[in-house]
Parts: C-alpha cells; sequence; structure tokens
C-alpha cells in the first residue's frame, strides 16, 4: 500500500507546499480569476504537447507565458474589463484544448484526468520533476521576496524605491506558469485555482505577517493533500475533488476563529 | 493624528511660539550631529550638481496635452513647490520627476529628463489602499522600502509622529495618518530627493505648520532636495525656496515673494491670493542654524502686503 500511496502523496506535497506562497501572492494580488485562466490554458497546452510529442510540462508553461502575454496586452484597451477579458480567454482556450485533445489519433487520453487530476497514476519520475520544480520555485521567491512584496503593496512606489516592477512581475508570471503545469496531474486544471486560494485563504485569518500567511498557506495546503489522499483512500472519493473539499473544510474552521 | 493634535490648540498664525516644541525635537537630535550641520550648513553656497534637470518637456496622456514645454531643476538643500489649479499638471510633473511617467517623444520633441546617477528618492504619494487580504504592520510596511534594524524604523516613524502606529495593520490607519507613515516611509530611505503629493491635505494650519517646520529640518539634515505638491497657496510659501506656478505650462516661477507679485500667479489663483487678509508668511532666511544646529527661530511672522502687480514676470 505505501508503495502505491507514497507517489502521489509525495507529488501532491510538493505542489501544495509551492501552492502556499504562490497562492498568497494569488490572493493580495487578486490574481484568482487570472490564475484559473491560465489553468484552463493549460490544458489546450497539453493537448499541444501530445499533438506535438514533447513534454507536456513544456508546453503548458510555454502556452500560459504565451496567454500571460496576450492578456497584459488586451488590457490595454479599456472598453472591456480584465474579468471579461479573462472569461473570453479562459473559456475559449478550455475548449480548444478539449476540441484539441479529441483530436488525438492512436492514443487515448483521459480527459478527466487532465480535468480533475489524477494523482494516483503519478510515477516517480514525475515525483522527482515535481520536487525539483518545487524547490525552485520556492528558492526563486525566497530570493525575489522583497521585491515581489513590493509590487505587490504598491506598484508606484516599488518603482520609486528602484525596484524592476516589470521584470519582478514577469517573474511571478513565470513561477505561476511553472506551479500550474506542475499541477495539472495532481488536482487537473480545474482545481487548481481551489488549491491556490483556498489554503491561502484560510491562512488569512489566522497570521500577522506576509511571511507568516505563505508558510500557514503551505501548511493547510498540505494538511489538504493528505486529509484528502486519506479521503480518497478510504471512501473510494476522486483524489483531486477529495483534497479541494478538504481545504475548504479548513477553511470553513478558520472562519470560526476571530479574525487576527 | 497626534502630530495635529499636539498644536490644535495654538490658534493659527503664531508660528513662534509653536516652533518651540519643534526645537527641543531638533536639539536632541541635534548634539548627536552638530559636526555635521556645519557642512551642511555651507553646502547651499556651493555649486553642487543638479539631481533631477527637467528640460522642455511635454507630456500626453491619454490624448492629451498635461505638460507642454516645462523646465524644471532640482537642485541639494532646496525645497520647491508647485502650485497650481486642479488639472494644473503638477502631479504629472512630480510623477514625471520619479520616473513614473514618460515625456513625449514622438519627433523627437518631448524633451528630457535626467537624473543623478544612483539618485535615491522617497516618495510620498496622497494615498495608498493596500488590499486587506495581505497582512502587513507598518512596520512591516517600512522594511519593504530599507530592510534593516527595527530602532530606525521607529526612530523613522517618530520622526514623523506616528511612532505609536508602528504595530498597527496599515489597512487600519485612517488617512491621515497613512500619510504620515509613508512620509516616515519616505524618509526612512535617507533620500537624496524627497517629493511629496499633497503633504498637507486635510491636515489642519497648526500640524501644516508643524509639518513644514518638519520638512526643514529634514532638508537641513539631509542636505536633499524636496519637491512638494499643494494648492495650499499660503502656508507653503513659508517654507519653500522656489515657487512653481503650474497650468499646464510654468506660469511663473521664482522665490515665494516674487510669484506671489507675479500678475501670471494673480490670474491663475484670482485677485484675492496674497491680500493683507491672506497674509504671506515669508520664510526669513537669516535665522538658519546656531553652531549647534538649533533652528534659532525656525518662522518669521510677517506680514507682507503685496500690492504690486508690476513684479517680474518669469515666463519660461
Amino acid at each position: 500500500m505505501i508503495e502505491l500511496l507514497l507517489p502521489p502523496l509525495l507529488a501532491g506535497l510538493a505542489v501544495a507546499l509551492v501552492s502556499g506562497p504562490m497562492g498568497a501572492f494569488v490572493v493580495w494580488r487578486r490574481m484568482a480569476f487570472f490564475g484559473d485562466t491560465l489553468a484552463h490554458g493549460a490544458l489546450l497546452g497539453a493537448a499541444l504537447g501530445l499533438a506535438l510529442d514533447i513534454s507536456l510540462y513544456v508546453a503548458v508553461v510555454a502556452v500560459c507565458l504565451g496567454l500571460a502575454a496576450a492578456l497584459s496586452g488586451l488590457q490595454r484597451q479599456r472598453q472591456l474589463a480584465g474579468d471579461t477579458l479573462l472569461g473570453i480567454v479562459a473559456h475559449t482556450t478550455l475548449a480548444l484544448g478539449v476540441i484539441a485533445i479529441s483530436l488525438q489519433t492512436g492514443i487515448q487520453v483521459d480527459l478527466f484526468a487532465y480535468l480533475f487530476g489524477d494523482l494516483l497514476a503519478v510515477g516517480w519520475q514525475d515525483v522527482i520533476g515535481l520536487w525539483v520544480g518545487a524547490i525552485v520555485i520556492l528558492l526563486l521567491m525566497l530570493w525575489q521576496w522583497r521585491a515581489l512584496l513590493s509590487i505587490t503593496v504598491n506598484e508606484e512606489l516599488a518603482q520609486v524605491e528602484g525596484i524592476a516592477v516589470q521584470r519582478t512581475r514577469l517573474l511571478l508570471m513565470l513561477l505561476l506558469a511553472l506551479l500550474i503545469a506542475g499541477a495539472i496531474r495532481t488536482v487537473g486544471v480545474l482545481l487548481i485555482t481551489s488549491l491556490l486560494v483556498i489554503p491561502a485563504a484560510s491562512a488569512r485569518r489566522l497570521t500577522h505577517t506576509p511571511a507568516q500567511m505563505a508558510a500557514v498557506a503551505s501548511v493547510l495546503g498540505t494538511a489538504s493533500v493528505l486529509a484528502g489522499l486519506a479521503v480518497s483512500w478510504f471512501a473510494n472519493t476522486p483524489v483531486g475533488p477529495s483534497i479541494v473539499v478538504a481545504a475548504s473544510s479548513l477553511f470553513v474552521l478558520t472562519l470560526l476563529r476571530k479574525p487576527a | 493624528m497626534i502630530f495635529a493634535s499636539r498644536y490644535s490648540l495654538l490658534v493659527t498664525g503664531f508660528i513662534a511660539s509653536l516652533a518651540a516644541p519643534l526645537q527641543q525635537a531638533c536639539f536632541v537630535q541635534a548634539t548627536e550631529r552638530q559636526y555635521i550641520i556645519a557642512p551642511l550648513y555651507f553646502g547651499p553656497f556651493l555649486m553642487s550638481e543638479p539631481l533631477v534637470t527637467v528640460q522642455s518637456v511635454s507630456v500626453t496622456l491619454g490624448g492629451n496635452a498635461v505638460l507642454s514645454d516645462v523646465s524644471l531643476t532640482l537642485a541639494p538643500g532646496r525645497i520647491t513647490t508647485l502650485i497650481g489649479p486642479n488639472g494644473a499638471g503638477k502631479s504629472t510633473l512630480a510623477r514625471l520627476v520619479l520616473g513614473l511617467v514618460q515625456p513625449d517623444n514622438g519627433n523627437g520633441s518631448g524633451g528630457t529628463v535626467s537624473r543623478r546617477k544612483g539618485l535615491r528618492v522617497g516618495y510620498m504619494p496622497q494615498h495608498i489602499k493596500v488590499d486587506d487580504s495581505l497582512p502587513l504592520t507598518v512596520d512591516r510596511f517600512l522594511w519593504l522600502a530599507a530592510p534593516g534594524p527595527t530602532a530606525s524604523r521607529r526612530a523613522a516613524l517618530e520622526r514623523a509622529g506616528v511612532a505609536h502606529l508602528r504595530r498597527r495593520g496599515v489597512q487600519q490607519l485612517s488617512g491621515g495618518e497613512m500619510q504620515r507613515v509613508l512620509l516616515a516611509r519616505a524618509l526612512l530611505r535617507k533620500p537624496d530627493l524627497l517629493v511629496l503629493d499633497e503633504p498637507a491635505q486635510g491636515v489642519d494650519v497648526a500640524g501644516q505648520n508643524a509639518l513644514y517646520g518638519l520638512l526643514k529640518t529634514v532638508r537641513d539634515e539631509l542636505g536633499c532636495a524636496i519637491l512638494l505638491i499643494s494648492h495650499d497657496l499660503h502656508l507653503v510659501m513659508a517654507a519653500t525656496d522656489e515657487v512653481i506656478c503650474l497650468q499646464r505650462h510654468v506660469c511663473c516661477s521664482g522665490s515665494p515673494e516674487s510669484v506671489s507679485r507675479d500678475p501670471a500667479y494673480h490670474e491663475l489663483f484670482g485677485p484675492g491670493a496674497g491680500t493683507p487678509n491672506l497674509a504671506l508668511y515669508t520664510h526669513d532666511h537669516d535665522h538658519d542654524h546656531d553652531l549647534h544646529g538649533n533652528a534659532t527661530h525656525s518662522h518669521e511672522h510677517s506680514h507682507s502686503h503685496h500690492h504690486d502687480h508690476d513684479g517680474p514676470c518669469n515666463h519660461d
């Protein structure tokens, strides 16, 4: 049993660990819908990866970054609000992704696994990849922590104080794209946002500093992965949704606490 | 707000008595700094390299010409105030200096902005809004601007009169408190150039006097240039070396006295500006500091009634 459960467990923990600080930034910068759009686009990336026979992770990261660039370009026009544009892009890329996957001939692709994740199918190779990715993302965030936080508090103050705002914002996009690419196999494109947003939101009520909030979000995300996997194992429920429900339950518990 | 309320009992105007507590504050710090003050005192007499030079710059935002052919030089140790009606482009000019707005560069006629290499800037915007989801205390907020020991942040907050707010969340601050904290944050960086957008907004007259007194002290200590935006015409005059009157272009500029005599100034602000019932507080340049760095008298209350409308107009 342990050989069966260990890879999914380690993979889930890697994703949850990074989702903490990343999710905190998503919450602070109100990027939830943006992250969701990138995740939807990730399905298109996965389909392209299959069609072109290149690494799924590379294809997903490339598509996510392309989308991020396209969105920041689109947001320069002012007639339509940002969330409208995100709505258009998210569902267009999702639709294109589903079509592209359905057009694949020869190989059987489990669409459901991409949408909701298939943690139990994760192998040791994925685990190593995910942990390497997780450590790289965490180190980059740690290195650029003050810059990332500064542009989150106020971009103009940050710029005046000599922080490279554009470069830092680009770094955040890149890290988000990397995380989404990694998370596709664990919780799926439809549930990634929840793993980003819910633990961070739960951590808000429990913490007093940004660093605390990021760290506590990691802990809560990890706990959600553990609980979700356990529920899935014993009750035979789908893994991804079980993790999300576990995270939401923790969130409800934090609501009982007086706000910090 | 402590800063204002400490002085709120003093009715407007009597700045000399108001300056006493400020002098005390200066004294404590000055004793540690008396050797540094001397070179700073002579600083203004030396030719110093300008920090920022704006040369015949035009700025167009969203198709509207906001600034046209504006020039400005900011030198160390000088306090410059931008005045002008709403929509005159004061904030845009300040943002240009800060590098947050770029000059037009179509057909090469947008002018140039040059900054001294390694220029350290402190910026106090009118207001900033931090998302409620970010648990950020005032202390952490200051840390972002300049990581360092807690004592330096405490000192900066004390300077701005808001030491008691250090552990407060930034979202819980009132508008005035936030402004003080932003000032502390700007001071913490030990800037070469300090830019303040409407620092007197919503502050009573006594509080404004205290604020301008503080700015002068900071200028004398750090030897920095200060750029102020204000549409407050009178109090500002006292604490300023140079006034630039802006209405999309530079209407007039110069010392407060010369600007207040300028017909262009009266045209912009109406006939009431600078008349006896709105007496100017002029800044007495002879006082400055004694050898210990104490401001001997930081303001002189003078009733200069300017009726002379034929003064020199420095149209650029």
